[in-house]
């Protein structure tokens, strides 16, 4: 972000606890000494206001970030995201863009129960007019998000609360290395089933893959990373190669970015498909408190292995 | 000892449980037993207890995340809330909530809500059905100081203020949200001047003193109740811990938070008003040492009570029999 804020000065934060706190999650740290309080906004608890002005800020040229403390308060925001951020260019016959980047953290954290658990990425993916990512790699945040920041659509930045202690390295100032949206990333090549996930899941898949491959399984692992637009040839490629899929995530298993890899596989890959493509989820219920609980409902190595036993036909 | 003494020593009693129930939830917590947000209440118990004292058993409660005080001083069992910050069966949602979802139907507590502004609306619906019902039960809404941004609080006083619903909204100034002074937050310094908009009533007064809490909560339960429309409270008051567990509190000094603990503790104040007023130190002391067992037994309860069940994960989902 600073890099951003360093380059463009149309490029501002706002959020809570974004400046004096350093950030509820620490990921502005530094930016209000930096940047001071021009460009770096707290503010009060408010989230449709501040969505709404960030909107309204960028139809006249500026370039907001909104950061939503978690993205399950970005619900008191849906209409000013869904209804106007991603309405205004196409009802304006492109007269308006609406560059603003809404991040924040996503999904379940650690026992934080029903309200403060929503992976909400089937919300906005279902929405013409945002973009929607969810970077699980220090690198992959940093790329998407200077792409997001550079890019004239609302894009919905989607963070894995569990992924922030995640160390990585990341290019240098100088490289400025952006990543495309659209480009999804292979992260370990396999030849006898391909697993395609997202966001909080991932590294979790890395460690399996790594177990199967001495117990004889070779995962083909797909990071799909940029959800909407979604690289559907890069999936369906490896598909093509292993003839078999299982897609892993973190949302309710109604619809979503899920489902949708999982109809984009069967529809340009259905030939060479040698058993069902299977989805292993969270499961179809609100998020409870309790640890044990949690542990059940969250998609873990073990759901994982019953799916790619039954495509594999090793049960 | 005159009469408002005999009223305040149960009144002390449960202030003190609340302060020592958490305690030993934050100690439960540093120790692992406890997981996800904490939000303790210490410092603030005069609101709940004196708000509880000048409503029915009968009215209704509905609250943020910020909760256990509000359940304790309606009558749920320690054993009960214990065992819900456990994620135990045996809590008073089965392990489902947690901390900031505390609900007991049976004591008229209609939630710890942990989307801040969430229970304002919720608490006008409350309020509705009284008049739908033609009863004249009031309902409570607390709320904190940083939500009286949000759109629910101003939708929530617009619909109550235009239909006079039988509603007090109690908003507890702790003068932070989470780690922003409330000068960051509002150009108001008077929270009170938002009821006017909406044609509220209002109140404004300490909140450190649970007598004087009661007294001032009465007068606008009472106007609710006679169909006089419903009042935005402002309570003063102080939180002595972090927003939550994870909160190391930065942003404010050391002596102030020192300040505020030696002048505005609400249990001090009521127990040197007890004292006082002629009660004797050994049958204070008794009062305690009562305190001290059901907090531990409830401690005990909810470490020995079975863990959460797998079957309350899809019990719950669908009210009803017609859900798969
Ligand atoms: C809509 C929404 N935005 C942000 C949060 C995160 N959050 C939880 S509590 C809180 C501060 C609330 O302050 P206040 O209303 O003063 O209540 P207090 O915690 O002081 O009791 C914030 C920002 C939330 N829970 N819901
Ligand atoms: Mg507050």
């Amino acid at each position: 972000m600073s890099e951003e804020m360093e380059r463009d000065d149309r490029v501002f934060v706002i959020g809570e606890e974004v400046g004096y706190y350093q950030g509820a999650y620490k990921v502005t740290q530094g930016l209000l000494e930096r940047f001071g309080e021009r460009r770096v906004v707290d503010a009060p608890i408010a989230e449709a206001g501040f969505a709404g002005l960030a909107v309204g800020a960028a139809m006249v040229g500026l370039r907001p970030i909104v950061e939503f403390m978690t993205w399950n308060f970005s619900l008191v925001a849906f209409d000013q995201i869904v209804n106007n951020a991603a309405k205004m260019h196409q009802m304006s016959a492109g007269q308006l863009r609406v560059p603003v980047v809404f991040r924040g953290p996503n999904a379940s954290a650690r026992q934080v129960a029903a309200q403060h658990s929503h992976a909400v990425e089937p919300f906005y993916c279902n929405v013409p007019g945002l973009r929607v990512v969810y970077p699980s790699t220090p690198r992959d945040a940093k790329g998407l998000l200077k792409t997001a920041i550079r890019d004239d659509s609302p894009v919905v930045f989607l963070e894995g609360e569990t992924l922030y202690g995640l160390q990585g390295d990341v290019p240098e100032p100088e490289a400025d290395e952006l990543i495309p949206f659209g480009s999804a990333k292979l992260v370990r090549e396999g030849h006898h089933v391909t697993v395609v996930s997202f966001g909080r899941p991932m590294p979790m898949l890395t460690k399996l893959a790594d177990e199967l491959e001495r117990e004889g399984i070779s995962l083909e692992l797909i990071d799909a990373r940029s959800l909407r637009p979604l690289d559907t040839a890069t999936i369906v490629a490896s598909v093509k190669k292993t003839n078999r899929c299982v897609v892993v995530h973190e949302h309710w298993p109604y619809g979503g970015p899920g489902a949708e890899i999982v109809d984009c596989v069967q529809r340009e890959a259905f030939d060479y498909l040698d058993a069902p493509i299977l989805r292993a989820s969270n499961l179809d219920v609100p998020m409870p408190y309790a640890l044990e609980l949690e542990n059940e409902v969250i998609v873990g190595p073990e759901r994982v292995r019953a799916a790619l036993r039954q495509v594999l036909y090793l049960d | 000892m005159g009469n408002s003494q005999h009223e305040l020593q149960p009144m002390y009693r449960t202030m003190y449980l609340i302060r020592r129930f958490e305690e030993e939830a934050a100690r439960a917590y540093s120790l692992g037993k406890i997981g996800g947000f904490l939000h303790l209440y210490i410092g603030q118990e005069a609101v709940a207890v004196g708000a509880e004292a000048a409503i029915e058993k009968t009215d209704y409660v509905i609250t943020s995340y910020r909760d256990h005080g509000v359940a304790l001083a309606r009558g749920s069992s320690a054993r009960s809330v214990m065992s819900e910050l456990f994620g135990k069966d045996t809590g008073l949602v089965r392990g489902l909530g947690g901390s900031m979802h505390l609900f007991d139907a049976e004591h008229r507590v209609l939630g710890g809500h942990a989307i801040v502004g969430g229970q304002l609306p919720l608490a006008a619906g409350v309020a509705f059905r009284a008049r739908y019902m033609q009863e004249r039960d009031v309902t409570l809404c607390f709320l904190g100081d940083g939500a009286t941004n949000i759109g629910g609080f101003h939708e929530g006083l617009s619909l109550a203020g235009l239909w006079k619903l039988p509603v007090v909204f109690v908003c507890e100034n702790n003068r932070y949200s989470m780690g922003t002074p409330l000068n960051r937050t509002t150009p108001l310094a008077d929270l009170t001047l938002k009821a006017a908009g909406y044609g509220l009533a209002s109140d404004r007064f300490d909140g450190h003193d649970v007598l004087t809490v009661r007294d001032r909560m009465r007068a606008a339960v009472e106007r609710a109740r006679d169909g006089g429309g419903p009042t935005l409270v402002e309570v003063l008051t102080y939180r002595f811990r972090g927003h939550s567990m994870s909160d190391p509190g930065k942003y404010r000094t050391a002596e102030e938070l020192e300040d505020f603990k030696r002048t505005a503790d609400p249990c001090a104040l009521a127990r040197k008003q007890l004292l006082t007023s002629g009660v004797a130190e050994e049958l204070l002391s008794a009062l305690e040492q009562e305190v001290e067992t059901e907090v531990m037994d409830a401690v005990r309860f909810a470490e020995e009570s079975a863990p959460a069940s797998r079957s309350s994960l899809d019990a719950f989902v669908y009210a009803g029999s017609s859900g798969h």
